[in-house]
């Protein structure tokens, strides 16, 4: 601990601090493009020009003559840091001034604008007046520079955070530094583009609208966006995300900083692959074979023959749940031991727990089992070597994991607590003594296999809760259409045992629900569907959850403690 | 309904009728007066329209126009300022990149590939044409909207430019605003105050 003063506030500060981050810590914001926590200190823009003063032993205190980059230099006990004299106010106004010389200032068009730091280091820092009388210098736009990120080359303001990105991080090195003096600019070697697996993180790095997004280009001004804070389920690793929707629509997902989950990075193939929460072939609709329509009595208000689907505004899901739940019933009173409910690794804690305790409470004998795990390779870790080979395990910095689920380990901590040992999905199969079959799905990508398809052959029970058509839920005795993590709340446990809280952001398609409503529903609970109630409740019930029965999992999740526990039922 | 006083309400009292008000008389009398002074004025004040149109003034604000650059491409770079500024929400734009293997235009990255305007839900309050930093979007003298049906006045992007090739040229609504290329900025930003910086962002590291 070290005692900073920042503009007269006194504050304690990391003895590791440099003076960017001790001002922060009283509330200061020193202006910075060039550094960035994760990257290495190169301080070129100079934008975080203070002045810096130490404390001496006799209680005076002696200013710097000169002005020194705050990025590069570090605090200790008695740093003294004036953010807001003349001096500094006008480096600042002079910075900008340099940084918008030859910009072009196409606010209008640029994508950034609205979260562009030079706009707002500008408004707040700036002098806006410009002493150029020649015209600015202007240079070609890159479009190749990556396959999913364009390079506006006029906005640049040369802070080299993407360069230092791809050599420290991905450890890729496709992008550099060309020409000199104000003729310097980002690019690529020719024929080797910027397509790394995280190359889409030099668009959230760039202070400005120089690197762009090619897929969100243009597709929405950022002060339309609402974002709910969530995790990537995209990998074992979940990434702590910002889901940034509009109207219902999703428009991109961004990292959002979590040092106990993946730091401030996240990788391409989650950044861009929620394409499939708006995909048409979305089920949009819970689904009733004939017979049980009939049995529901509903047959009459939803089969028109004559055409006329649009004019049908009888409730879908109107006794649906009903007979759900009687066939449930039904099922466990012919046979509790061939019912087999299955749990996909892509279910929050919450959504396991209510199916769980549902059928447990039904029948202790009913089997719950963990759904297909899909493992992709084997795990990518980053910073790569110069021949693209995987870092010294002490040097690893972001990984990609093999396992292309969120929740592997929640699912299985409450399999354990219900069903004492873990059963694969694949086990179940083998063994083909069920009778009836609850799979629940929600996975991005098909998940039925072959020998899931055969082994589950034709039960007298095929309830399937999914998010797309599968062979299995073709067959389907009843289909309950359900949510993508972007339509709900809940609890993902990663890799290492951390829980965090994800956010629902946008509505679920036509008349599709999100799992946890159709779970409520169907165990018949009172009230709505709330992760923060129920987690306190699955805290208090599952030891190895204790953790998160303080219900607010906070922006950076609680770590919970897998372990064995001893069987309950 | 609360009585509660409190320093930053002004509270108004009805004024009392005294015995000269309460006989109306007074009050009739004074409104027959001034009903025959009007009627023998000599000043008519009807207007005879639609036969004679009346003026109207450069700053009225009708019917909007989307205005053209010199190669008559349309001006709009669709960067959503007027529809994020209009207080009525009856404008729609789906941005696109442009055409860059076009050479006509080759120097242009952004154009709204379609923009509505719902006329009828329009207050023609002008908070469009303030807002554009490009001068693209123009209220016109065009007074008198009609149509048959409610989607006439939808007007897509060809109709508004179509309202520009008319105008323009009928000499009653010249381009008016012509900025410099840097539009407004330069000159607004001068002035702007210091404020908070906008809620709702991530971190920058
Ligand atoms: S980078 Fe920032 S200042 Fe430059 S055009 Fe884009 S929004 Fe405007
Ligand atoms: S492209 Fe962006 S991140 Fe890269 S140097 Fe330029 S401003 Fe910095
Ligand atoms: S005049 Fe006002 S209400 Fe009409 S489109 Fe423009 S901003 Fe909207
Ligand atoms: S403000 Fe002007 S340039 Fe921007 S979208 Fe509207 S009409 Fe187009
Ligand atoms: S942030 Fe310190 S010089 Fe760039």
């Amino acid at each position: 601990m070290a005692k900073v003063i920042v503009n007269d506030i006194e504050v304690d500060a990391d003895a590791k601090d440099n003076c960017i981050l001790a001002a922060r810590k009283a509330g200061v914001e020193i202006p910075h493009y060039c550094w960035h926590e994760a990257l290495s200190v190169v301080a070129s823009c100079r934008m975080c020009l203070v002045e810096v003063g130490e404390t001496k032993p006799d209680g005076t205190v002696v200013m710097g003559p000169k002005l020194v980059p705050g990025c590069q230099t570090p605090i200790k006990d008695g740093t003294v840091i004036r953010t807001n004299s003349d001096k500094v106010k006008t480096a600042q106004q002079m910075t900008l001034e340099l940084l918008l010389l030859n910009h072009p200032l196409d606010c209008s068009i640029c994508d950034q604008a609205g979260e562009c730091y030079l706009q707002d280091y500008t408004y707040k820092y700036g002098n806006a007046a410009s002493r150029l009388d020649e015209p600015k210098l202007q240079r070609m736009d890159k479009y190749h520079i990556g396959e999913q990120i364009a390079l506006f080359t006029d906005r640049c303001v040369m802070c080299t955070r993407c360069v230092r990105f791809t050599r420290e991080i991905s450890g890729t090195a496709e992008l550099q530094v060309t020409n000199r003096g104000s003729h310097e600019e980002i690019d690529v070697f020719p024929d080797t583009p910027c397509d790394n697996k995280l190359a889409g993180n030099v668009v959230d790095l760039c202070p400005v609208g120089a690197l762009c997004s090619k897929d969100f280009l243009y597709k929405k001004r950022v002060w339309w966006l609402k974002s709910a804070n969530s995790v990537c389920t995209g990998c074992s690793t979940g990434c702590s995300i910002h889901v940034d929707q509009n109207e219902d629509k999703v428009y991109r997902l961004r990292p959002r900083d979590n040092p106990l989950a993946q730091g401030h990075f996240m990788c391409d193939e989650g950044r861009f692959g929620f394409k499939y929460i708006h995909d048409e072939r979305r089920l949009r609709k819970p689904k009733l074979t004939d017979a049980l329509a009939v049995d529901a009595g509903t047959a009459s208000k939803s089969a028109k023959p004559n055409g006329t689907a649009d004019l049908n505004f009888a409730e879908p899901w109107l006794d649906v749940l009903t007979v759900t739940r009687n066939k449930i019933k039904e099922a466990i009173k012919t046979d509790a031991r061939g019912f087999v409910a299955v749990l996909s690794p892509f279910m929050s804690v919450e959504e396991a727990y209510l199916l769980a305790s549902y059928l447990k409470s039904l029948d202790k004998k009913v089997r719950l089992v963990l759904g297909r795990v899909p493992v992709v390779g084997s795990d990518d870790k980053y910073p790569k070597g110069s021949k693209g080979e995987a870092p010294a395990p002490d040097k690893i910095k972001f990984t990609i994991r093999s396992e292309k689920c969120p929740n592997r380990l929640g699912v299985e901590m409450i399999l354990r607590h219900f069903e004492g040992d873990l059963v694969t999905v694949e086990q179940a199969v083998a063994r083909a003594d069920a009778t009836a079959w609850y799979f629940v799905g929600g996975y991005n990508v098909g998940w039925v296999t072959d020998p899931i398809d055969r082994g589950v052959g034709k039960p007298s029970l095929l309830i399937v809760q999914d998010i797309f058509a599968s062979p299995l839920s073709e067959r389907a005795d009843i289909v309950l259409a359900s949510s993508t993590f972007a339509e709900r709340d809940g609890t993902y446990v990663n890799h290492t045992g951390l829980a965090q809280a994800a956010c629902g952001a946008v509505r679920c398609p036509g008349d599709a629900r999100a799992d946890g409503r159709i779970l409520m529903e169907l165990a018949e609970r009172k009230g709505l569907y709330n992760a923060m109630t129920l987690r306190k409740e699955i805290g208090k019930a599952i030891p190895g959850l204790a953790a998160i029965a303080v219900g607010d999992l906070g922006e950076h999740g609680v770590k919970v403690t897998p372990v064995r526990e001893p069987i309950l039922f | 309904m609360t009585t509660k006083k409190s320093k930053t309400v002004k509270w108004g009292e009805e004024p009392k009728i005294g015995w000269w008000e309460a006989m109306y008389l007074p009050a009739i009398a004074g409104g027959l007066a001034t009903a025959i002074k009007h009627a023998f004025s000599g000043r008519t004040t009807t207007r005879q329209y639609p036969d004679v149109e009346p003026e109207i003034p450069p700053n009225y604000r009708g019917v909007h126009r989307l205005n053209r650059d010199e190669e008559g491409r349309v001006k709009c770079v669709a960067c959503y300022m007027c529809q994020t500024a209009c207080p009525a929400n009856c404008i729609e734009i789906i941005a696109a990149p442009a055409p860059k293997d076009d050479p006509h235009w080759k120097d242009r990255d952004k154009f709204p590939q379609t923009f509505t305007i719902d006329e009828l839900r329009c207050i023609y309050c002008g908070m469009c044409e303030e807002a554009c930093p490009v001068d693209a979007i123009e209220l016109t003298s065009v007074y008198d909207l009609t149509g048959y049906t409610r989607k006439e006045l939808i007007f897509d992007k060809e109709k508004l430019l179509s309202v520009f090739d008319e105008t323009s040229t009928a000499g009653k609504d010249p381009v008016r605003t012509n900025r410099g290329a840097l539009g407004p900025a330069s000159v607004e930003a001068a002035t702007a105050s210091q404020g908070p910086p906008p809620p709702g962002r991530g971190s920058h590291g």
